[in-house]
Formats: structure tokens, sequence, C-alpha cells
């Protein structure tokens, strides 16, 4: 066989492979998705998104966690949001080489991958209990935050990185100031990655259980959130609370409680990915 | 750019609001709300009690987390819960703690619950087990010793034997350990363990030569895909012979020793509150009731007397002598003597 025949093969081999494991990772979505569809859209009605949870499976509903899981995700939003954002900017356009950046960077770096449950007990400690915030959204929030911030950060310098320095210069060379250039070329020109970065981080925040059990979210709440200071649960949770009951309906109720929470993520993410096409539409230079 | 600033406005907001909320703290503190945490075996009663309590009382706010009866007792030490949901008495440790940091409390039995050993349907040699073999077979001593059915009666088959059951933070495990093998927290770490009860039934319904243990209510509710092995415990003063767990046995006292009493702590300065009292005494009164309707099993009627006695007179402290799990208790004869003056 001739090198170039093996060559040839190799190439053709890799691709293949490729491709394979791009489906395993397919396959796993869509037997997990099949399955889940198979036991829980019988259940799913509009009384079951607007009712209490109840000892009865068929009367039982996820209104209270829909509702914290919405002020969660856009409580988490507003504080992860700009200060990750803000760090990104410093980090990738004002900041010196110097080891102040350096460390600042690895640690950023590191955070990323700290387990959740880590972060519920410094909400805990922090929020909950040091601020008495006690079992808040807002304590739970905060907590998301920073959980999602490290990705936020590491997602939206890429995405400053990737904006040309062409565009930089060309600005100053207009007599702009390094602000009025972040401001109107490079964060406009930067918007729709950073945005994916977001919604990535944000899709994680929302399906998070464990560091919001430790920060105090509860399993039971027979009201509706109002305000930022009132106790909450999510979606997660009531799932991880109705997989481990006995009773098989309740098995069918987290089921239609995690076809809920996917059309959420989905719906959350379609929003991003228009809100992205919009952006990248406008940008021309 | 307009979406940033727009969205930094409603942080601010959201700041500003936040704040605001904070100096109404005071204020919120009286709004009427009862504060649950703890085990989650006891978990599915005080939401059966909270659901029905709704209708009741709607402007009190009963609020239920579910941490494990340690983690609950953790909250409840700091004073940050009313009420904490425990599937075992409470420990030395904890009680002692709670002395430090000012916090007496009212222990209440509301309910039964029963450890069920399980095989599968198609085990045809098991016909029932004694505490003496169960004992053999989950001994610490047993791990890597005890791996073949004929090892426990010569007549069973020479078949693997393939154990199952709770994770060892469980309530659960630590009520089993203290049964069978006399000691909480003492057994071999050589079985398939899951904090999922739902997952060890699904291991046993598939799996014909697996012996796991459970709580009732899940064996209970997954009868067509598990079989139910009855127990003898060798005191015929309990009931002769091999007992069958279910909701009667477990409440006349025969099955033993794998029933348990389940309970609600009370803090004593939160059972003052007209809510928590109104809600407490919704809960010991709905207990017979509601208790069969999550899968276990009521307490005599007498006994809710004695627990609504109890709580009336606001008597402080364990009845089981802040020891943590014991095996066999009666508790109506526990509340009786209590009682006494």
């Amino acid at each position: 066989m001739s090198k170039r025949w093996r060559a040839y093969l190799l190439d053709r081999l890799v691709g293949i492979l490729g491709l394979a494991a791009a489906f395993i990772g397919l396959l796993f979505l869509v037997v997990l998705i099949v399955s889940i569809f198979k036991l829980g859209i019988a259940r799913l009605s509009w009384d079951f998104l607007t009712s209490f949870p109840s000892r009865f499976p068929e009367k039982a509903g996820i209104y209270p966690a829909i509702v914290g899981s919405l002020w969660i995700f856009v409580g988490t939003a507003l504080f992860a949001i700009p200060l990750g954002v803000s760090a990104a900017i410093y980090l990738e356009e004002y900041a010196k080489k110097s080891w102040l950046a350096n460390v600042l960077e690895i640690n950023i770096a590191n955070l990323a991958g700290v387990p959740s449950i880590i972060y519920g007990i410094l909400g805990l400690e922090i929020f909950v209990r040091t601020l008495q915030m006690g079992q808040s959204i807002l304590a739970g929030s905060l907590t998301l935050a920073l959980l999602v911030l490290p990705v936020v950060i590491v997602v939206a310098r890429e995405a400053l990185r990737a904006v040309p320095p062409s565009i930089r210069e060309a600005a100053y060379a207009l007599g702009a100031t390094k602000w009025q250039t972040i401001w109107k070329q490079v964060l406009p020109a930067a918007f729709g990655n950073i945005l994916t970065g977001i919604i990535l981080a944000l899709a994680r925040a929302i399906g998070e259980a464990a560091p919001l059990i430790v920060v105090g979210a509860l399993t039971y709440v027979p009201f509706i959130p109002r305000s930022p200071m009132d106790e909450f649960t999510v979606l997660p949770i009531q799932i991880f609370n109705w997989v481990s009951r006995p009773q098989h309906g309740f098995v069918i109720n987290a089921a239609a409680a995690i076809i809920v929470l996917l059309v959420l993520v989905l719906g959350l993410n379609g929003i991003a990915i228009f809100l992205r096409y919009r952006s990248q539409r406008k940008v021309r230079w | 750019m307009r979406y940033g600033l727009f969205l930094f406005g409603i942080f601010l907001v959201g700041l500003l609001s936040s704040c605001g909320k904070q100096s109404q703290q005071s204020a919120e503190s009286q709004r009427a709300v009862v504060r649950i945490d703890g085990s989650s075996t006891v978990y599915p009663l005080s939401e059966a009690v909270a659901e029905e309590f709704r209708q009741v009382a709607p402007d009190i706010h009963v609020l239920i987390g579910v941490s494990g009866t340690g983690g609950g007792f953790k909250k409840f030490i700091r004073g940050e819960t009313d009420i904490n949901d425990a599937s075992r008495p409470i420990r030395a440790i904890e009680d002692s703690l709670c002395r430090t940091n000012g916090i007496a409390y009212i222990e209440l039995p509301i309910a039964y619950d029963a450890m069920c050993v399980l095989v599968n349907p198609q085990n045809d040699w098991v016909d029932y087990l004694t505490v003496e073999e169960l004992r053999t077979i989950w001994a610490p001593e047993a791990q890597g010793k005890i791996l073949y059915w004929d090892q426990i009666r010569p007549e069973w088959p020479h078949e693997e034997l393939h154990l199952y059951g709770p994770g060892v933070e469980s309530g659960t495990y630590d009520y089993f350990t203290k049964a069978i093998v006399g000691k909480e927290h003492a057994s071999r770490g050589d079985y398939t363990s899951s904090e999922d009860d739902n997952v060890i039934i699904q291991g046993v319904a598939s799996d014909r030569y697996a012996l796991a243990f459970v709580g009732l209510a899940y064996a209970l509710n997954n009868k067509d895909r598990v079989k139910i092995v009855p127990i003898d415990d060798g005191n015929d003063q309990n009931g002769a012979g091999p007992i069958l767990p279910s909701p009667e046995t477990v409440r006349n006292g025969t099955y033993q020793p794998l029933s348990r009493p389940l309970f609600i702590y009370v803090n004593r300065q939160s059972a003052d509150r007209p809510a928590v009292e109104q809600f407490v005494h919704f809960y010991i009164e709905h207990m017979p009731a509601l208790a069969p309707d999550v899968g276990y099993v009521p307490l005599s009627e007498k006994a809710y007397q004695l627990v609504k006695q109890r709580f009336q007179q606001r008597i402080t402290g364990s009845i089981f002598g802040a020891h943590g799990s014991q095996v066999g208790v009666q508790v109506e004869a526990l509340l009786e003597q209590a009682g006494q003056p």
C-alpha cells in the first residue's frame, strides 16, 4: 500500500470516527428525550402548570417551581451579565500584562472548575448568614451568578478578542477615546458571541439544584414569590424530590416537569439565537 | 447596546428595591410563617399536612425544605427553623448543641415507618428470614465472605448473593444497621447502594439473586415487581413466627425489629407563635387520615392523644434520652412514662 493511500484511508477513518463521536452525544439526547416524552407528555396540562404541590400525584403541579426558576434565571442574569462583561472588558482591553492580570486570569480559569456545591456553601455563609438575606431569591441568584461568572468572563473575553484589532485602530485614528471605541465598536461587534456564552451559562444556572438546596431553597412553597426577598423553590429541586418518591405517579410528574424545563431552556436559547442573529445583521464595517 | 443599558437599569432598580425590602424585614418576620426542614423520609407527611392546612389557614405560609435529618438539625440548632422533620430521635451531640444555643425542643412522634426486606419475584426459595440470618448477611464481618445464598441456609441454591441497600448517609441505613447488626452505621460495605429507593427496587426487580431493604412505602407501591420477605425476630411475645410487614403488623408492634417511629421536633419558643401552634395541632390531629395517604402507618389513637398532651404541656427533651436510633420502641409506652410528672 502506498504511503498516499494510507494517508487517505486514515483521513477517511478520522472523519468517520468524528462523525460517530458527534452522533453518540446526539443519540443519548434522543434516547433521553424520547423516554422522558413517552413517560411525561400525557401528564402535561394547564392544571399541571398552575397547581401547587400535593401528596396526590395527579393533583400536584409545578406553579411555584416554574415561577421560582424564572425569578432565579432573571436574578442570575442581572448580576452575572454586567459583572462578567465588565470583568472581561477590563481583562481584555484595559489590563496590562502584569502579575495582577495573571493572578486574576488563573483564578478565573480555576473557578470555572470548582464544583457547584462549593458555591452553595459559600453563598450560604456570605449571602444567607453574613449579609442576612435569608433563604431568598436574592441569595440564590447571587450564588448562581458567582457560579456562572467564570464562564461568562471566559466566553466574553474570547468574543472581545475575536474583534479584529484593525477596528480598534481605525477608531483611535479617528480620535475616539478608549471607552468610545469599546462602547461604539468593539462591544456591538462582540455582542453575538458574548450572548452565546451568557446563554450557555444561564442554561446551566437554570438546571442547578445542589447549590440552591445548600443556600436554602425549599421543596414545598405554598405561594408565588413576589419579591427578591421571598423564599422559593425551583424546577430541578421539585423534579429531584418527585423522582425519589415511592408512588409511580410522582415519577411521571417528574418526567412532565423535565419536559417543561427542557422547553424553558430551549425557549430561552431560541430568544438568544434570535437576538444574536439580529445583532449580527446590524454589524457592518 | 441599548439592551445592555436597559438590563443595567433593571439591575439597579432590583438592587434598590431589595435594599428597601431589607428594612421591611422586621415586618416580614411578623408574616405568619412556619419553617420546616429535615428528613426526606418525613417530607411527604409534612407536605400532606401543609397541603391540607392551606385549605383552612391560607394566610399562614408553611415552608418545607429537605436537607436530611442531620442537615435539618443543623439549621434547627441555629434557630433557623421552627420544626425539624426527623426519621430518627435526636442525637446526644445535637441535643447538647441545642442546649448551648439555648434552643429547647418538643419531640413529637407522628407516625411509623418500616424497613422491608425484598427479593426478586422469581426467587422461589426464600420463604422468610430471621433476624439472625439478616445479621449474618449484613454484618461487617460478612464482607467478602457471605457471597452465596447457600451460606445463609444450606438448602438454598449455590448462587451469588447480590445485595442492594440505601446509602450510608440515610436514616434508613442507620436504623437498619442498628436493628439488625446492633450498632448504628455498622455493616458490610460491599453492597450496591443508592440514595434513591426507586433505584434499589429497580435493581431487585431485574435481578433474580438480589436481596435488599427499603422503606415500607416503596415496598408496598411496588408489590407487583418485588417480593416482600416476612421476618422472624425469634421473640414470640410480639407475634410468633415470621411476620410480613403491613400497616397492621407495624402498628400493633408485631413487625419487629424493623419498624421505627418518625418525628417532628418543634422549637419550644416557636411553639408559642400562634401560626406554629395551630399548625402542629393540625399536624397531630390529621395524622391518622394523612399518614396512610403517603404510605406510612399512623400511631394508635391513644398515642396521638399522648402526643397532643405532650405538645400542649410543652414537655421538652427527648424520650429517647438523645441516644439516636433505638430498636423495638413502643411509642405509646414511652410517652406514657414520659407523661408521668
